[in-house]
Formats: C-alpha cells, sequence, structure tokens
C-alpha cells in the first residue's frame, strides 16, 4: 500500500486544533480498513494475544466468571475482546455469535471531537484514528464522546488507551498483529475498496446458505468505520455483544463541543469588551459627594468619628 | 476636599463576608481560568498558568470543591438581604436608567439591589450543578463507575452552567469597577453614608433608624475594626 508510512504530513485530522491540518498532500494515502467477519470467527483468541503481544501489554489475570468472554471487557491494557453471544433464531437453531470488539476507527470520531487537548487524538490520512499519549491530559472526554464505548483511562499513568489498528505495523507496511494472527481468515485487512469487496463476496455466500439478512456493519452515521464487520444478521446488530444500530455522535456532545463551543467563547470576550464601551460612554458611579452644605458635612464627619 | 473618603463610613460587610468573598472570588477565577482551558482550543495557553494541561486538569475539581465550601459560608448570611422585593422588579424595569446613571430616577432600595440580587441567584443556581456535575465527570476518582450517558449529559450541562456563571461574573466584576466605592466596600469593608444614602437608600435609613435607638452599639461597631 502506498503513502501509509509515518509523516506528520499525513495527519489528517487534530483533536481541540481550529487550524486546518496540511493540505498539500493528497491523494496518494489510501484508506486502510479491517474487515471482521464474524461469520468466520471461532473464538479462538489467537488475536487477543497478539495484540497484548505487539502492543506490549501485560493485563492482569483476571477470573473466570463462568463465559468464555475473558477479560469481560475492554480494559486500558486489553484493546480488544471476543464477546460471546448465544442467539437463537426464528427457527429456534442456538447460533454462538463471536463477534471481536475494538475502536472501530470512525471516520467522524466522537473522542477526537470531544478531546480537548490539542494533538492527543490524530486521525491520519490513511483513516487509522490515533491517541498520542504524550498530549494525552486524562480527562476521559474520549469516552463520553466514543460513541462505541471503547476508550479507557489508565489508573497507572491517567491516560487513554485503545486500539491503534496497529498503526505503528501499517505505517511499515505489515497488517495489524490481529489480522496476522487469525488462522481462520475472519480478520482481513486492506484498503477500504478491498475490504468492501471481500465483504460484498462474503455478504453474498452468506445468503447463499440461508442466510437472508446478512451484511455489512459499516455505519453511516459516524461517516463510515474503517473496521468493518460482516454479520450473518445485519439487521439486528445489537445480537453482537450491543453492537450499536446506528452509532453516530451524541446530540448531548454535539450540544458541548458543537458551535456552540466558539459561541460561547466569544460571548464571554464580548460581555468584557461591552463592559468597557460602557464605561467609555456612560462612565462611572462616581462616589456620591458629602452634603454640600460644609456644616452638615462636618457634622457627618465628627458623627462618624 | 469634602470626598466621602473622609468618613469612616457605615459598616456594609463584616470581615467574616469580606474573607470568604475573596475566597470564593479568588478561586472563581482561578476556575474559570482552567476551565476555559479545557473548554475551547483558544484557551488552552492558559494551562501554563496551572503548571501544564495535566496539572489543570487535576487541580480544577479540587479549586472547585474547595470552592462551594466557602461559598456555603459566603451564601447563607446573604441569603435575608437577596429575598427579591417589590421595588427590586421597579429597578428592574428602569434597567436603562441604571446603565445610564440617572440614579435620582430609580427607586429606594435596600442593602442590596436588584442586580446584585440576581448574582445572589444565578450563583446559588449554578455552583450546586457545577459541583454535582463537576464530580460525576471526575477523574480519576468518580467517572469511573458513571454510565457513559451521564458523562455527556454532566458534562455538557457543566459547559453551558459554567457559561451563565461565568457571564454573571463578568457583569459582577464591571460593576464593581463601574459603581465607585463598592469594591472598596467589599474590600475594607466600609461606604460612606453619602455612598448609602445615594446608593442603597432603604438600608441607610434602616441603619440610621438604629444608631439613634442604640447609640452605645453604634460606638461599639465602629471602635474595633470588623
Amino acid at each position: 500500500m502506498r503513502g501509509d508510512q509515518i509523516n506528520l504530513q499525513n495527519i489528517v485530522a487534530r483533536s481541540a486544533t481550529t487550524e486546518p491540518s496540511p493540505q498539500v498532500r493528497h491523494g496518494g494515502v489510501e484508506e486502510v480498513t479491517k474487515l471482521i467477519d464474524v461469520s468466520r470467527c471461532i473464538g479462538c483468541k489467537a488475536c487477543q494475544v497478539a495484540c497484548s503481544e505487539w502492543n506490549d501489554l501485560r493485563d492482569d489475570v483476571g477470573e473466570c466468571v463462568g463465559v468464555y468472554d475473558n477479560p469481560m471487557d475492554l480494559t486500558p491494557e486489553t484493546w480488544e475482546v471476543m464477546r460471546f453471544n448465544e442467539y437463537e433464531d426464528e427457527q429456534g437453531n442456538l447460533e454462538w455469535l463471536i463477534r471481536k470488539d475494538n475502536c472501530m476507527h470512525c471516520e467522524e470520531p466522537g473522542c477526537l471531537e470531544a478531546c480537548p487537548a490539542p494533538g492527543a487524538i490524530v486521525k491520519y490520512a490513511n483513516g487509522i484514528v490515533d491517541f498520542n499519549s504524550e498530549h494525552c491530559i486524562g480527562c476521559g472526554y474520549c469516552v463520553a464522546g466514543c460513541p462505541f464505548d471503547i476508550p479507557r483511562i489508565s489508573k497507572k499513568d491517567e491516560k487513554a488507551y485503545k486500539c491503534t489498528l496497529c498503526s505503528d505495523r501499517v505505517f511499515h507496511g505489515l497488517e495489524p498483529a490481529c489480522v496476522k494472527s487469525c488462522p481462520t481468515g475472519s480478520i482481513m485487512f486492506g484498503t477500504r475498496e478491498d475490504m468492501h469487496e471481500l465483504a460484498a463476496a462474503r455478504t453474498d455466500f452468506l445468503k447463499g446458505r440461508g442466510y437472508e439478512k446478512a451484511g455489512i456493519y459499516d455505519p453511516a452515521g459516524v461517516g463510515g468505520t474503517h473496521v468493518i464487520y460482516v454479520l450473518q444478521h445485519a439487521d439486528k446488530p445489537e445480537i453482537y455483544g450491543g453492537l450499536p444500530e446506528d452509532p453516530r455522535i451524541s446530540p448531548m456532545v454535539d450540544a458541548w463541543k458543537g458551535v456552540t463551543k466558539p459561541l460561547m467563547s466569544a460571548a464571554i470576550g464580548l460581555a468584557a469588551l461591552s463592559g468597557f464601551f460602557h464605561y467609555a460612554t456612560k462612565g462611572p458611579k462616581e462616589e456620591p459627594e458629602d452634603d454640600p452644605d460644609e456644616e452638615k458635612a462636618s457634622e457627618a464627619r465628627e458623627e462618624d468619628k | 476636599m469634602s470626598h466621602s473618603n473622609r468618613e469612616r463610613g457605615i459598616l456594609r460587610y463584616r470581615w467574616w463576608t469580606r474573607l470568604n468573598h475573596w475566597t470564593v472570588a479568588i478561586s472563581f477565577v482561578l476556575l474559570v481560568l482552567s476551565g476555559l482551558a479545557l473548554f475551547h482550543p483558544f484557551f488552552w495557553s492558559l494551562t501554563g498558568l496551572f503548571g501544564g494541561p495535566i496539572m489543570t486538569r487535576a487541580w480544577h475539581p479540587f479549586i472547585g470543591v474547595f470552592m462551594t465550601l466557602f461559598f456555603v459560608l459566603l451564601a447563607i448570611p446573604l441569603f435575608k438581604d437577596s429575598l427579591i422585593k417589590r421595588y427590586d422588579i421597579q429597578w428592574l424595569k428602569q434597567i436603562n436608567d441604571v446603565l445610564s446613571n440617572r440614579d435620582e430616577r430609580l427607586p429606594p432600595v435596600g442593602k442590596n439591589n436588584a442586580g446584585q440580587k440576581l448574582v445572589y441567584w444565578i450563583m446559588l443556581g449554578c455552583v450546586p450543578i457545577l459541583l454535582v456535575t463537576g464530580i460525576i465527570i471526575w477523574r480519576p476518582y468518580f467517572a469511573e463507575g458513571m454510565p457513559i450517558w451521564l458523562l455527556r449529559f454532566s458534562v455538557m450541562v457543566h459547559a453551558y452552567t459554567a457559561f451563565l456563571a461565568i457571564i454573571t461574573l463578568v457583569i459582577h466584576i464591571y460593576s464593581g469597577i463601574w459603581v465607585k466605592g463598592s469594591i472598596r466596600a467589599m474590600v475594607q469593608g466600609r461606604v460612606s453614608k453619602a455612598w448609602a444614602k445615594h446608593h442603597h437608600s432603604l438600608w441607610y435609613d434602616e441603619v440610621m433608624k438604629e444608631r439613634k435607638q442604640q447609640p452605645a452599639a453604634k460606638d461599639d461597631s465602629s471602635a474595633r475594626p470588623q
């Protein structure tokens, strides 16, 4: 793949930044996408291990609570988990749906919109959304911003963590560690176009096998994602461990971070400025003079002593 | 040289009120500066005042809790003087006269005018909201256990409430600069009789009436620093 090398000019969006990103380079960088074909996943968790291995993460050993999910949720040191779901279809057949849950690398990332620290969250030209821990202040706004409940704040260093889509590997022309480790070809990686083609082929295959509602999960509400799923039941994404049906940046996050943010900032400046101009035009309320009658005034002062 | 400054004047704010007011004021300004830094990138450089962005994020909530404690101490004794009266409504209706310094047209008011009372009530509304929403989003201590919808709601409400409080603060500070003698009242505690009569004549009448009734008490109150 061309143009996916490390290069600061390939940062196309940057958190808490009002200036435009570099504009000159364009056209050469192809957007990447990770395709997770849930229908081919056997739940071996090789990807989870590969993720920990490559990213040098060693989460605490947890406890078995009687289900296959382990750990039960994402943590600052577990950037992907397999979510196991038992689903009974219309015919009464039991289906074991296993979804690999990790950052979706949204085209319009809610975390990036919410982040107050300039450059702590960036999006590269190839579509990867990355946390730059160097600039992270640990406020947790990204947690509120994310429509998929992905970022986790570490108790060790109070910084936010999530899947990087192995941006370091991808920059050097390698596929993400999870893709490399998958024994069934359930996780594929390539250009966005190629992955959509592959996903369409897989969807057709599943439809041929009787999964009439098979489809691609690439939610438009966040501008599409750079991690897409092939689902047997694309009409019911929520059965796959609570995959949101129509994820979008919450209106509350928009109300907080949208146009109101510059408007309120300007209003505060204007308030101060109008105070100054009021003073300059109307003048102050001066200290009232004492009684003009000298005798009464001195009487008042006398009384006051 | 018959200026009122030569008078010792009437005690308007006792030391307890002054102490609490300025503790709240200083904390509030620090909260505004650190809060704005995290609100819009335009204000990001304010993080430098607090020793960096992470320090800003970490200190802001502690200052907030500190301020709330002193705000409560400040607000309780001011409660009675802040109840809105009929003449306050009339005063507000004549806000144009207020702004144009046509003070002679204004109705006589008590110890606080309607503007001061509004500041009181707006802040009394804002501070608890800011405290509760702030605690909900406070990392690393409280936010971890909160549902995401609540984090979103709180962070939004916190921003809007802070906006209202900051605008109120700007007006409040400006009023102090605009109405000569009021900063001195809050710093040193006293105002001249002429000032009291001019700006708060009902309160002035009350004070004078009390002085006539208890001439001994008057000596007490002016002899000791308050």
